[in-house]
């Protein structure tokens, strides 16, 4: 899975999805593989509006990403800015999460991710 | 006409094997209708649409949207994503796509961009109002019983372990037993729609014949969830042709106007 799917990803038990926490889920043990893929600015450019970009700089923070900035760029910002683009290019295009888990910042459940796979099936207590 | 997406490498005792439902959803998505639809809905300039396919199996139908954005949404830019139950149907389906994309020599500018396969008993791991495409081909069948995941297929296979033929037999079942009048698990998705459809987003809807379509779409059209101002629209885009007088499947497109 793409790294970028955890932007539009969250616990699945219902009484988390209240609570700001139970979103992103947050990755453990986790094993990244890298896809050689070529830049295209303007799909980041595009793409710029729609990403969370407080969940997305967690996720780049918590799997050792370089710093993103603490507000996202507007677009001219980014059009601009070469290694901000290489940055977000790499994380969100190239890089696949292939094993691990992820956790929810709520209630704690650690979903699997096999073989790039994640498992959002709960057990029958929590469904 | 796009190729078809090869669907070779799919264990068809485990998964669905593409069938007259999903050419008929690969026929209705690329018909000049939907894709100039597409292009008024999600004009070039807007944020790339996220598409998502519940149960997509084989993963012959979102490979196919995958490979063909320009074609289908007049952009490349979309984004893709796979929900089903079955850990077989989401490995099928991550290769397929896979396959389906490295066709292209360029694959990220004339491409869409594969997110991922995951598992999971539909939408619930979304966050809210997302989704731009839902494409749902379902367990249309009307049956007796609903079947249940067993629960040693909750979680994925160790590699190489054995699947009994209890457990092949209950994955082929799940892919088209719908309980009562085949609409248990669409009714789910429906009545889901106002949660995880963004304000833009439309929905493929597969039904067949048994599933009474024309109330189903009445059905639709009613709910009150669309937001402020705004209604539901359910409208037949694609037949199977007619036979007997009435269509045998057919698939509905459903947004917000």
């Amino acid at each position: 899975m793409k790294l970028l799917t955890l932007n539009f990803l969250t616990c699945a038990v219902k009484s988390c999805k209240s609570s700001s926490d139970s979103f992103p889920l947050h990755p453990k043990d986790a094993e990244l593989a890298s896809d050689d893929v070529e830049v295209n600015p303007e799909l980041l450019v595009n793409l710029l509006p729609r990403l969370d970009w407080k969940a997305l700089k967690t996720t780049s923070t918590e799997l050792g990403f370089p710093q993103l900035p603490d507000s996202p760029p507007t677009v001219e910002e980014l059009q601009a800015d070469e290694k901000l683009l290489r940055d977000l290019h790499s994380l969100l295009m190239e890089t696949n999460l292939m094993e691990g888990k992820l956790v929810c910042g709520v209630c704690g459940h650690e979903y699997a991710v096999r073989e790039g796979i994640p498992n959002f099936l709960l057990p029958s207590h929590l469904v | 006409m796009l190729p078809t997406p090869t669907t070779s490498h799919v264990p068809y005792t485990l998964v669905y094997e593409p069938a007259e439902d999903s050419f008929l959803l690969l026929d209705t998505l690329s018909s000049p209708a939907s894709t100039n639809f597409h292009t008024t809905h999600f004009p070039p300039s807007s944020p790339p649409p996220l598409i998502l396919e519940i149960g997509p199996g084989s993963g012959v139908v979102l490979a196919f949207l995958t490979a063909h954005p320009t074609a289908l949404f007049s952009r490349p830019d979309i984004l893709t994503l796979g929900i089903d139950i079955n850990s077989f149907a989401c490995a099928s389906t991550a290769q397929t796509v896979r396959l389906a994309t490295a066709q292209h020599p360029s694959s990220s500018s004339t491409t869409g961009t594969f997110l991922s396969a995951a598992q999971n008993d539909l939408t619930s791991c979304l966050r809210k109002n997302q989704v731009d495409v839902l494409v749902f081909n379902p367990p249309y069948v009307p049956t007796e019983d609903l079947p249940l995941l067993p629960e040693s297929l909750r979680q994925q296979k160790e590699p190489g372990a054995k699947v009994t033929f209890e457990e092949e037999s209950k994955l082929l079942e799940l892919s088209y037993a719908g309980g009562k009048d085949g609409m248990e698990t669409t009714d789910r998705v429906i009545d889901s729609l106002g949660e995880v459809l963004s304000e833009r987003g439309i929905a493929y809807l597969l039904l067949c014949a048994g599933n009474k379509p024309e109330e189903v779409k009445e059905r639709i059209r009613g709910m009150g969830n669309a937001g402020e101002g705004r209604r539901w629209m359910a409208e037949t885009v694609g037949t199977s042709g007619r036979q007997a007088g009435w269509e045998k499947l057919q698939i509905v497109r459903i947004w917000r106007e």
